[in-house]
């Protein structure tokens, strides 16, 4: 593996000039002083209950992701290289997700294996054919992002169907702007507090044509028991539109209405936080309590928005995810801004073959997996893991995907003695709406706070940073 | 609104206003059992204190003995107690959290901080004197929380409705302990006890925080039936049952004003407050004490069930 690339540091021991000003920063600050606002920033964190659950951990339904103080800094040449790249991404997914559910272009030209699309658990029958407002099926996208060199910036992962952390990188900001005033005016940020306003005009932008000017928003969640049920009463609350339970909703004549203290009030737009298997227990899981019966006939008659549409998944699958080169050159006939990562397709036999016979290099992922959860890192994992691998790889070759084991870039992070380099990833919200693109400049990074880790995310001990964008 | 939401902010109310009656009546009860027999007769104020929280049957479900130890375990800490002040601060803080957006954040902080601050007494106060802490802190945290709502919320139908959750439950408190203590408060003639029930007089008006009051309006020694005069017909008196009825005609009429439309409980509030109204305390010791409160418990009730089918389902 080659040298991870320092995003704060050049060669030769001296910051880069974007980090010059925080080096200096940090160079002026008394010891233990970041440790103190450490302390400080964790307090007002728990103080507003900014919590996340973690799967399978009974006695702790309510942690704090670790929060790390240093910022992490892009220049603005380096943000509009990325911004660029996740625009002409997003421009792609949705019209690749039109065509599958569509007129099925890709499929006829060979460009994507047929099995991949309806074997998939994530690809909606009921969806073929369905027209959505302004063939925009992704409003809200999460796209992971990780960077090898000064320029080369990977896409890790597409989230298109229910991405979550927005409300980390507000509240992050939130709390860096109250901890460390001073070393904010020494720099120029670009904000991004003006996420909610736009979020809240994308939803309204993809209203059904026949609600009226000022249509209503409600975000639909699966409840307090959910893992990101803060970021849904955080987002509910910023944009001013209330938060759902799936009880609160219901169906009459093909039109969803809320309960509310003045008798039935009709929804335009629902922003949903639940998963496709559990919006509409006619339509999906019978079993599921958290969705709404009928929703899904109020849907293809078009009478309201879902967001993001059904069936989305198609297109965020890790299988999925290594045609993307050729899926966006299909659609746009451009060169992707943003590389993929080279990546193995255990289903293809020689891949397989190069897989099992280099699995200590190589990441490990299954196709549908997702938050870090069952993945090999066969650089640091043990031989026992390895071979359990192996047999399953053989196993079920469809199921994983390989990729090699990227050196992805460091940030200064605030460690137990003093300041150390971490790896990092990236993730920008993408929003997508009837007039506009929009992307507030940043996004959440996420940080590998163990020495040497590679895994960022929250539910494998990673922790979050804020995300400067600096406008020279 | 949401119908769930402001069904959420109303139990959320009455679940803070019902773990400060319980400390209330933990305390009272304290300083009753602490006094010699020759002042306050032999009753068990611990037994009274179980049926004043109206819990006699599921305490005797859980416990044998109406002691110090195992009524103050069972109504402040006990997780098999659904109203323990406890349980009332757990289910306070899960309602707030699925309203958090109709909460403002004085609100939360007071809430979130009064979970927090639980989780340090662990599996309760380890002795007497941390008891009345505790007991303090509770009435301290339920005060923040109101003057929270009080001093920050919009005058809106959220706060409506969690001030209807607030009266309905003061109103229920309140005659609860007149419904245990109604024998106390016969006139002097049907009376035998006499001077022996003094201290318990007056631990029914420190239960409803009103001993001050009491001296100010009546300018009296504490006598049994302006001491009912006080709880019940007094709406100068915030906890009486007349108050509580006066503010739930006022917040009904606010969301009935606001919502264009009036309805069922609108009209119940306002026949139970004129009934209030129109009632002497003589007529009501003629007619019986206990029926009176009983019958005013059962219409409270019922009242809530016409605020929960007009608005919060």
């Amino acid at each position: 593996m080659p040298p991870a690339f320092d995003e704060m540091m050049a060669q030769d021991g001296v910051p880069r000039p974007a980090y010059a000003e925080l080096q200096n920063w940090l160079n002026e600050l008394p010891p233990n002083e970041l440790e103190r606002r450490r302390t400080e920033a964790e307090f007002l964190f728990r103080r507003s209950g900014i919590t996340f659950a973690v799967y399978g951990e009974a006695e702790s339904t309510e942690r704090l992701i670790p929060f790390d103080v240093v910022p992490r800094i892009l220049t603005r040449a380096e943000w509009d290289l990325v911004r660029r790249g996740l625009e002409q991404r997003i421009r792609a997914l949705n019209a690749y997700i039109k065509d599958i559910y569509g007129k099925r272009d890709i499929l006829r030209a060979g460009i994507v294996p047929e099995d991949l699309i309806f074997q998939n658990p994530a690809f909606r029958p009921e969806m073929s054919g369905q027209q959505v407002p302004h063939d925009i099926y992704v409003h809200i996208a999460g796209i992971d992002i990780v960077r090898v060199d000064s320029d080369t910036f990977y896409v890790l992962e597409d989230n298109t169907r229910t991405p979550s952390g927005v409300s980390y990188m507000l509240e992050n900001r939130e709390i860096m702007m109250r901890l460390f005033a001073e070393l904010f005016s020494r720099h120029r940020v670009a904000p991004v507090e003006n996420y909610p306003d736009e979020l809240l005009a994308t939803l309204k932008s993809v209203a059904p044509q026949t609600a009226n000017q000022d249509p209503t928003v409600v975000l639909l969640t699966p409840g307090i028991y959910n893992s990101a049920y803060f970021e849904h009463s955080f987002l509910a609350d910023k944009l001013g539109i209330e938060l759902v339970e799936g009880r609160d909703l219901f169906v009459r004549d093909g039109v969803v209405f809320m309960r509310t203290t003045r008798g039935p009030r009709q929804v335009d737009v629902i922003y949903r936080r639940i998963d496709d298997d559990f919006l509409d227990p006619l339509a999906f899981r019978p079993d599921s309590a958290l969705g709404v019966p009928g929703l899904m006939s109020a849907y293809q008659a078009g009478n309201v928005t879902l967001s993001n549409a059904v069936g989305t998944g198609v297109a965020d699958d890790k299988a999925v995810y290594s045609y993307m080169p050729a899926i966006l050159q299909f659609y746009l006939g451009e060169e992707p801004i943003l590389k993929n990562v080279p990546t193995w397709r255990c289903r293809e036999p020689d891949h397989l073959a190069y897989v099992l016979d280099n699995l200590e290099q190589l990441v490990v992922k299954e196709v549908h997996g997702s938050g870090g959860y069952g993945m090999l890192i066969g650089p640091t994992a043990d031989r026992a893991t390895v071979a359990a691998f192996r047999a399953k790889l053989r196993a079920q070759p469809k199921n994983f995907i390989a990729q090699p084991t990227l050196a992805l870039s460091t940030c200064p992070t605030s460690v137990a003695d003093g300041v150390a380099p971490r790896h990092v990833d990236l993730r920008p919200f993408v929003l997508t709406g009837r007039d506009a693109i929009r992307i507030v400049p940043g996004g959440l990074t996420r940080v590998a706070l163990q020495e040497g880790s590679l895994v960022v995310n929250s539910s494998q001990g990673g922790g979050t940073k804020d995300t400067w964008v600096l406008d020279s | 609104m949401l119908s769930r939401t402001a069904d959420n902010l109303y139990w959320l109310a009455r679940y803070m206003e019902r773990a400060d009656y319980l400390a209330r009546v933990l305390q009272a009860a304290q300083r009753l059992s602490a006094m010699p027999s020759a002042y306050v007769g032999a009753s068990n104020e611990w037994e009274s204190a179980v049926a004043t929280a109206g819990c006699t049957r599921a305490f005797y479900e859980n416990y044998e003995d109406a002691n110090e130890t195992n009524v103050t375990h069972f109504l402040a800490f006990s997780a098999d107690n659904p109203s323990s002040i406890r349980n009332c601060f757990q289910v306070a803080r899960t309602n707030a959290r699925a309203v958090r957006i109709a909460l403002t954040s004085a609100m939360w902080d007071a809430i979130n901080g009064a979970w927090l601050e639980l989780q340090r007494y662990g599996n309760g106060p380890t002795s007497r004197e941390d008891n009345s802490r505790f007991l303090r802190w509770v009435q301290d945290a339920s005060s923040l929380f109101d003057g929270a709502a009080y001093r920050t919320m919009l005058r809106s139908d959220s706060y409506w409705f969690s001030r209807l959750g607030v009266h309905i439950e003061r109103a229920d408190n309140t005659a609860r302990i007149l419904d245990v203590k109604y024998h106390l408060l016969l006139p002097a003639q049907e009376r035998v006890g006499g001077a022996l029930d003094y201290f318990q007089w007056s631990a029914i008006l420190r239960s409803v925080n009103a001993q001050t009051s009491y001296h100010w309006v009546y300018r009296e020694n504490i006598k049994p039936w302006l001491v009912a005069d006080l709880l019940i017909l007094n709406e100068q008196m915030p906890r009486s049952m007349a108050a509580c009825y006066a503010n739930l005609v006022q917040n009904l009429d606010h969301i009935s004003m606001a919502y264009g439309r009036a309805g069922p409980s609108q009209r119940r509030a306002r026949a139970i407050r004129t009934r209030l109204q129109n009632s002497r305390m003589e007529e009501i010791f003629s007619s019986g004490l206990h029926e009176f409160i009983v019958d005013f418990i059962a219409d409270n009730n019922a009242l809530g069930g016409d605020i929960t089918r007009q608005y919060l389902l």
